[in-house]
């Protein structure tokens, strides 16, 4: 009994020490030295098609369109609404047809989990910052952004101007959002802040005035207040922070594609394509009083 | 008190006295003891090294393994933390008092009490049926928005009612099999002393109910520990959520650790309460009746 005990468990380290020795060690791609953004020599994770990822639901004002299955809300398909049309603008100066791009449903959390992608970028209100560029590939802006913070007409916090104003109130943002760091680091305020895993919670939260203010970017504010949340207001954006905050398509760390995609961007920022797709888009998410 | 109940072997203690008991039977002393020994670290030592050579190591150890993130982010999680403790500590109480009366109830005889036994059985299927997220977040932001008058908005009041009855349902259940547990010949001795229905269920049938179902009870209890964490859907703040707010804001996973160690550290002690309670239990049984 003893000896057989001790032949399986011996078996056992040969056969896992066997299994170790032929794991394949992935080799990175630098691919620096030849340098193409040809169609052909992208690299993609379906061939021949650009893969772009978002949440579901997609929200206005970044994606629009009538929703068909499996969208909610919004169709990114639609090529309506500012992030959907500058994803089928990039797709255009990389040399894809409308037909060639495909939306696949990327909830933000697993826009940065490690692993093989499912996406060739993510586009979703997502903001570069350092900690996380360290994880994941940003592509350059394509949107700067403020924040802004909604709250229930006639509520007390209703009549705040300034920032400091908004201290003694509960506020909310949602996970994820560089909102929440906003509210801990730049309003610091007496009550504990809210942060909701999705949208719908946090607007559901201000609606029952279980939150007193809830931060969001700013188009997104536009929306909640127009659509989601009657009888709210946007008390204001906040001042813009130094450096700025602005959205970046998200890839897989060291996918070359990245300096592809730049390179269209810079050139829809050149063209003017950018400014022309924020204006149609986002024309009304412009006006909104600065808190000081 | 050696009751006709209590000969009835409890599975839970049967099945552990037998996963002690083997380390030391089949070994033969200390012979046993090395073997165990070596085999533990060989399997051990593979495990690691099958882990440390896998392609995706190098990715899973930056995300997941970096000693600075889950440090920095251990004081905030920890401060959320307290919010988790609080949360059980109170619902354990008001869980055990409904769930008592709600198995009461549902051991009623006769058919007067039928329409009260028909809806301690509804609820009971009711609250184990329904997910436990569900139930919170139905009730976290569905209460609140009737907007009545004296319904409180607070989303850690809600949460909590939502643990009360999911879990209220689990533990009456543990209660009745506790009461059922109980020989009727207990009842029939009690009521031929003179006592009446309610003082026999009081001072003979619960105490000797009770005192068998404690360790199950203390299972769930864990349970409960680990599923405050479930409050954070609502937004509000605890250690789960505040994990994910690091997690997103450095898109890197080692607050996930720090949350789960705080989860474990307050949960192994209790685990281990529950074993030394089942191991006295049994000690004293053995004692008292010299069978087993």
């Amino acid at each position: 009994m003893r000896r057989f005990a001790a032949a399986a468990l011996a078996l056992l380290v040969v056969a896992l020490a066997a299994a170790c020795g032929s794991v394949k060690k992935t080799t990175s791609t630098s691919g620096a030295a030849s340098f193409s953004c040809a169609k052909s020599d992208l690299n993609l994770v379906s061939s021949g098609k650009l893969t772009v990822g978002t949440d579901n639901p997609a929200y206005p004002p970044w994606f629009g369109g009538t929703p068909h299955s499996p969208w909610k809300v919004s169709d990114p398909r639609s090529g309506k609404g500012f992030e959907s049309a500058v994803a089928y603008a990039v797709a255009k100066k990389l040399g894809f047809t409308n037909d060639e791009v495909t939306w696949t449903h990327v909830p933000f959390n697993t826009s940065y989990a490690p692993g093989s992608k499912s996406f060739d970028f993510d586009i979703n209100e997502i903001s570069y910052t350092p900690a996380r560029a360290k994880q994941v590939a940003f592509s350059d802006s394509y949107y700067d952004v403020n924040q802004a913070v909604v709250v229930n007409k006639g509520t007390s916090i209703a009549k705040v101007t300034t920032v400091a104003g908004l201290k003694p109130y509960e506020l909310g943002a949602q996970l994820g959002t560089t909102s929440y760091d906003y509210i801990q680091k730049t309003i610091k305020p007496s009550k504990k802040p809210s942060v909701f895993p999705s949208n719908a919670g946090a607007v559901q939260a201000l609606k029952n005035k279980q939150i007193d203010g809830l931060v969001v970017d700013l188009p997104t504010a536009f929306y909640v207040t127009a659509v989601q949340v009657p009888n709210s207001l946007i008390l204001g954006q906040f001042p813009t922070q130094p450096g700025g905050e602005h959205f970046g398509l998200v890839f897989a760390k060291g996918n070359s594609l990245v300096r592809c995609v730049n390179q269209a961007l810079a050139k829809l920022r050149s063209d003017g394509t950018l400014k022309q797709l924020q204006q149609q888009w986002l024309a009304k998410a412009t006006g909104a009083p600065i808190l000081k | 008190m050696a009751s006709e109940g209590d000969r009835r072997a409890d599975p839970e203690v049967e099945r552990r006295s037998r996963l002690l008991g083997g380390l030391r039977l089949e070994g033969e002393g200390a012979r046993g003891v090395a073997i165990a020994l070596l085999s533990t670290a060989v399997f051990i030592a593979v495990v690691i090294v099958a882990v440390t050579q896998s392609a995706g190591w190098p990715e899973v150890r930056r995300t997941f393994f970096d000693w600075h993130d889950i440090s920095s982010s251990f004081p905030d999680i920890a401060r959320a933390f307290v919010l988790n403790v609080k949360i059980f500590l109170v619902c354990e109480v008001f869980i055990l008092i409904l769930a008592l009366i709600v198995a009461v109830v549902r051991s009623l005889p006769g058919p007067v009490f039928f329409p009260l036994r028909a809806l301690a059985t509804i609820y009971v299927d009711l609250a184990r049926g329904v997910p436990t997220i569900l139930v919170i977040a139905l009730l976290g932001f569905g209460a609140p928005a009737l907007q009545l008058t004296g319904v409180p908005r607070s989303r850690v009041f809600w949460a909590g009612v939502g643990l009360i009855l999911v879990y209220g349902g689990y533990v009456a259940e543990v209660y009745r099999a506790g009461i059922d547990s109980v020989h009727p010949s207990q009842e029939a001795a009690a009521r031929s002393l003179g006592l009446t229905r309610f003082q026999a269920l009081r001072s003979v049938i619960l105490p000797q109910a009770i005192r068998r179902v404690i360790p199950p009870l203390l299972n769930d209890f864990i349970g409960l520990q680990k599923d405050t964490a479930l409050v954070g859907t609502l937004g509000v703040v605890e250690a789960f959520n505040q994990s994910q707010i690091d997690t997103n804001a450095t898109f890197t996973y080692g607050s996930y650790l720090a949350a789960a160690f705080l989860f474990v550290a307050l949960t192994i002690p209790l685990a281990r309460f529950t074993d030394w309670l089942i191991a006295r239990d049994r000690r004293k049984r053995q004692a008292a009746g010299g069978f087993a």
